[in-house]
């Protein structure tokens, strides 16, 4: 803890590095994408504004040195789950254009909700990580890292996942499978 | 790097899934403020596994799993959202009103009836769509 306190002297709060700048910039269009898919007001628009959310995370992986996380979260969040949302807007019929009804009534309420949590949740880490610095010199997460770290100690936990995958994809085919009629 | 620019980005995408989650009408827009929020804090655990030059890369190996069962969870989620859609006509949150609590004393029975005629199969269809909607209530939450 000590030399986390030293590196914080060498390094100014307001003279961003390179990297910093980079993030600030990402993040922005991350932000912007997130806040255009919850409330754009056309559904497919709405999900598309997510892939650059998504995207944006990915980029943020990549410049906090976790690429192998980086490419994952492009091929499944991405590739996958992107065009599931797609599907199930088109499978629900979901209007092309305009639909004036995508908020419920409540959304003033949620606006202040959000608002209340983002508030303290950025006032408690800004203060909690005042003096905090990610030391980016060596990447922490290559595919070798990360390979060697989920197979030597995150086994079980995997193997379980893979379970669980299993189970979710005789589910999702039990349920959406149309019924015969019986007789 | 400072550690507050990953951390405060990760609470403002939060917020912002938060709001979607509670604002929005449809299932699956729901679904997309979700993503949000579990991307918020995969991002949270990639900057802390970042920061701590973790041993194990816990963080890491957790954003991992965090993303397979959020894959998995939408594959689950958009699978009854179809069954519901199929059951009732209707994808919107504020129309799934069958495990709303009445007062015991007031007779409900014409509310049911309704109910029935607007479910696509039948009556074969009708504890199924109770049952469909029965997790779709812990979307909600």
């Amino acid at each position: 803890m000590s030399g986390l306190v030293s590196l914080s002297a060498e390094q100014g709060f307001l003279s961003p590095t390179g990297v910093e700048i980079a993030f600030l910039l990402v993040g922005l269009v991350t932000l912007g994408g997130a806040v255009l898919a919850v409330t754009s007001r056309q559904l497919v628009h709405a999900a598309l504004w997510l892939v650059v959310a998504l995207g944006g995370v990915a980029v943020l992986y990549l410049l906090l040195t976790a690429e192998f996380i980086a490419w994952v979260q492009v091929l499944i969040y991405v590739g996958s789950v992107v065009v599931l949302l797609l599907f199930g807007l088109m499978l629900t019929k979901a209007p092309i254009g305009p639909s004036p009804d995508a908020d419920s009534g409540n959304r003033w309420v949620a606006l202040a909700v959000a608002l209340a949590t983002a508030a303290t949740l950025v006032t408690v880490v800004v203060d909690a990580f005042r003096t905090a610095w990610i030391d980016l010199d060596v990447p922490q997460g290559s595919t070798e890292i990360v390979g060697r770290s989920l197979f030597r100690h995150w086994v079980l936990p995997f193997e379980a996942l893979s379970l669980l995958l299993l189970a979710a994809l005789v589910g999702a085919i039990v349920l959406s499978r149309r019924k015969k009629e019986r007789r | 790097m400072h550690l507050a620019y990953p951390a405060v980005l990760a609470a403002l995408l939060f917020s912002v899934g938060l709001y979607g989650v509670l604002a929005r009408r449809n299932v699956v827009l729901v679904l997309i403020s979700v993503e949000l929020m579990l991307n918020a804090v995969n991002l949270n655990l990639v900057a802390f596994d970042v920061w701590l030059r973790d041993e194990l890369h816990a963080g890491q190996s957790l954003t991992l799993f965090t993303i397979a069962v959020a894959a998995a969870e939408i594959g689950i989620g958009l699978a009854i959202v179809l069954l519901v859609y199929r059951n009732r006509g209707s994808s919107n949150l504020d129309e799934l009103r069958d495990l709303v609590e009445r007062d015991p004393g007031s007779d409900d029975g014409s509310d049911d009836n309704s109910d029935d005629s607007n479910a696509g199969d039948g009556a074969a269809s009708r504890p199924a769509a109770s049952a469909a909607a029965a997790p779709k209530g812990e979307v909600t939450a």
